[in-house]
């Protein structure tokens, strides 16, 4: 019996970090190119209506998947518009998106709340995703292994490949890549759009896997602890996946003390351990290394082209 | 047509202050379009929301109150957000600065007197700034970021005040309700002349206008805006980062947790999970429309009151969504963010197309 204990414990710490994993990917590579968006929030609440209410009308939820990626990546070129073109504040405008999502999400899915879907469950034949050892690896929604795909895929890209490093040079001496010639807005236009992209994914896997219905501010956060996984993850996407899991366990364990019957601890204590874990974390990788020196050299500082 | 822009030789005052105007008019008509697009009657929406709570003299009241809280917190915020400090936390700080006075309210509950009240503000300033205090440090000693730890510190904090009303703080006679017992009299801040405006409001101002007195002709005040603005002159002129970074979080969160016992003693008279309505965060938008300056800010926050106070007409009149004041506030703050490229640049309209620009 433990054995199918343990399995469902990895099982929900997968289902609880996956959107976050995805969220802070996007964000990862945005952060990467100079820009730092707070509006992650916002983009993945917009993703989370979006992907239900196209699944709820077409009964498609790759449409809905879609289109959600869609909406969020529509919204994060309103943040990047503002900052970019119009070079205002980073951080009050990613405010200003998450503000504008919250609302706008609960205008937008308004006439679903109380409507369910069916889960945008796995794939793979029955026989495996709910064989009682096979489903830890097989009886996940396809958004989980897209998630551990784009790890490897948005690693790969910063790394191995030469618009990576066009990104990566961008993000840490605009100046510099101006001068040799590349578009320095251009390029960071295209990272906040796959910031918004990846938020409006994780935005879905909140109203179409975990929680099939919509209710109002449904991802509860997440999106900043999102944020806070970048820092964590030094901006490598490898230790980004570890964190996660890491977040996952931590967020699930209000979950897992309720099963367990455990009852010592309020609760409430247990639900802001994932917030004040996060702070914990903060503080223990600046202890380590004095000052935020993996953070990209231009972070929030808007660049315009003199010309 | 093309329009071109041009950099101003220095940045236009006008613009400065015309500004939030054009943002507050562009939302309305934006707003306007997108409430008419969705299926509601977008021009009778605006109205509802911007116009009725002006000119009906009735609510002005709800004006001073819902305006009250969100002027206290932002002038906190500004002073922050003018060195640079980026407390976004201020919705955390507001409950913990409530549930302190909340703490002394429910210790005096068998007693009367006039000492009663100042001592829970003082506790809810206290609070307020204890939890502000938390992301100062660990900005000043381990230069971790206070945008996460403030935020996350929210987040906390609800779970804080959900735990105090389920157990501990229980009103013992209130049918097992998750709220504390009603507030004495000695405990609530006094009505003003028959109106819902209670002491707080007025504080507000008077609070607002000795900031404003402070920043403007103190050395503090210099010191926060050249920490801002040019922090290597500041380190010249021998200012400590530090300090300012902890003086502006203390303010920042004694302000917030002075708004959070204001309205618990004010308008709720008690303390329910209900109490955080997101002041904290619309506060933001608050700061940044009133230009970061304290007699702006009034102004910000009274205009975000009738949003707010619009938004409850439109919604029992008009059967409009209750997120439908927040999309207008956020509407509000993204034309006033677009809107401030005005002030340092020019509009240039030129027929031809110029040389092909890098974009």
């Amino acid at each position: 019996m433990t054995d199918t204990i343990i399995i469902s414990i990895i099982m929900t710490i997968i289902g609880a970090s996956t959107p976050i994993l995805l969220a802070a990917l996007g964000e990862l590579v945005v952060e990467k190119s100079g820009v730092l968006n707070l509006g992650i929030e916002g983009m993945m609440l917009i993703g989370a209506v979006t992907g239900f209410a196209v699944t709820s009308i077409t009964g498609y939820p790759l449409l809905g998947i879609f289109a959600a990626m869609i909406a969020a990546t529509l919204s994060s070129l309103l943040f990047g518009y503002l900052t970019l073109s119009l070079t205002a504040n980073q951080v009050s405008t990613g405010l200003a998106l998450t503000i504008f999502g919250i609302g706008l999400s609960s205008l937008m899915g308004e006439g679903y709340v109380g409507k369910t879907i069916e889960i945008f469950g796995s794939w793979f034949p029955t026989s495996l995703v709910e064989h009682p050892y096979l489903r830890v690896i097989f009886g996940y929604s396809p958004i989980v292994y897209f998630s551990l795909f784009m790890t490897i895929a948005v690693g790969y890209f910063l790394n191995k490949t030469r618009a990576g490093l066009i990104l990566r040079a961008v993000g840490e001496s605009d100046i510099s890549a101006h001068s040799i010639g590349y578009s320095v807005i251009g390029v960071r236009y295209a990272a906040v759009a796959f910031g918004g992209a990846m938020a409006g994914i994780a935005g879905c896997y909140y109203s179409m896997v975990l929680t099939p219905l919509w209710s109002d501010e449904l991802t509860a956060g997440r999106g900043w602890i999102a944020l806070a996984l970048v820092v964590f993850s030094a901006w490598k996407p490898g230790r980004l996946l570890l964190g996660a899991y890491l977040f996952g366990a931590v967020m699930t364990l209000e979950l897992h003390a309720k099963a367990a019957g455990f009852s010592y601890v309020a609760p409430e204590f247990l639900a802001a351990m994932p917030y004040l874990a996060t702070i914990v974390v903060l503080a223990l990788i600046s202890l380590r290394k004095s000052g935020s020196s993996a953070a990209p050299a231009c972070l929030t500082k808007p660049f315009k082209p003199s010309t | 047509m093309l329009i071109k822009l041009e950099k101003r030789k220095e940045p236009s005052q006008t613009m400065l202050y015309a500004t939030p105007v054009i943002a507050v008019l562009l939302t309305m008509i934006v707003g306007g379009l997108l409430f008419t697009i969705i299926g509601h009657n977008g021009f009778n929406a605006v109205w509802e929301i911007f116009i009725t709570p002006v000119i009906n003299p009735h609510i002005w009241p709800d004006l001073g109150v819902k305006a009250g809280p969100l002027i206290l917190i932002a002038v906190g915020l500004s002073i922050g957000f003018k060195a640079n400090v980026w407390n976004i936390g201020a919705e955390g700080q507001y409950i913990v600065g409530a549930l302190a006075g909340t703490g002394i309210a429910l210790a005096t509950w068998e007693f009367e007197g006039w000492w009663i009240l100042p001592l829970m503000c003082i506790a809810g300033a206290l609070g307020g700034g204890l939890y502000a205090a938390v992301p100062a440090y660990l900005k000043t000693k381990l230069n971790v970021n206070e945008i996460l730890t403030s935020l996350m510190l929210t987040y906390a904090a609800i779970q804080l005040l959900n735990y105090l009303m389920r157990g501990p703080w229980k009103d013992p006679e209130g049918f097992n309700f998750p709220e504390t017992r009603q507030f004495n009299d000695s405990q609530i801040l006094p009505e003003i002349g028959g109106t819902i405006i209670h002491m707080g409001v007025p504080l507000v101002f008077l609070i607002a206008i000795i900031t404003w007195f402070v920043m403007s002709k103190s050395v503090f005040g210099f010191q926060i805006r050249v920490v801002g603005s040019a922090p290597s002159a500041a380190r010249y002129g021998g200012f400590s980062a530090d300090k300012t970074i902890w003086a502006a979080m203390l303010i920042g969160g004694a302000f917030a947790g002075l708004a959070g016992i204001f309205e618990a003693s004010g308008p709720f008279q008690q303390m329910v999970p209900q109490f955080p309505t997101g002041y904290g965060f619309t506060a933001i938008i608050v700061a940044f429309l009133g230009r970061l300056h304290p007699i702006g800010i009034i102004f910000g926050g009274l205009i975000l009151a009738v949003s707010y106070v619009g938004g409850e007409i439109a919604q029992s009149r008009l059967g409009l969504p209750n997120s439908a004041a927040g999309i207008f506030q956020a509407l509000m703050l993204f034309f006033l963010l677009a809107s401030d490229i005005l002030i340092k640049y020019r509009m240039k309209f030129s027929s031809s197309s110029a040389k092909g620009e890098a974009a």
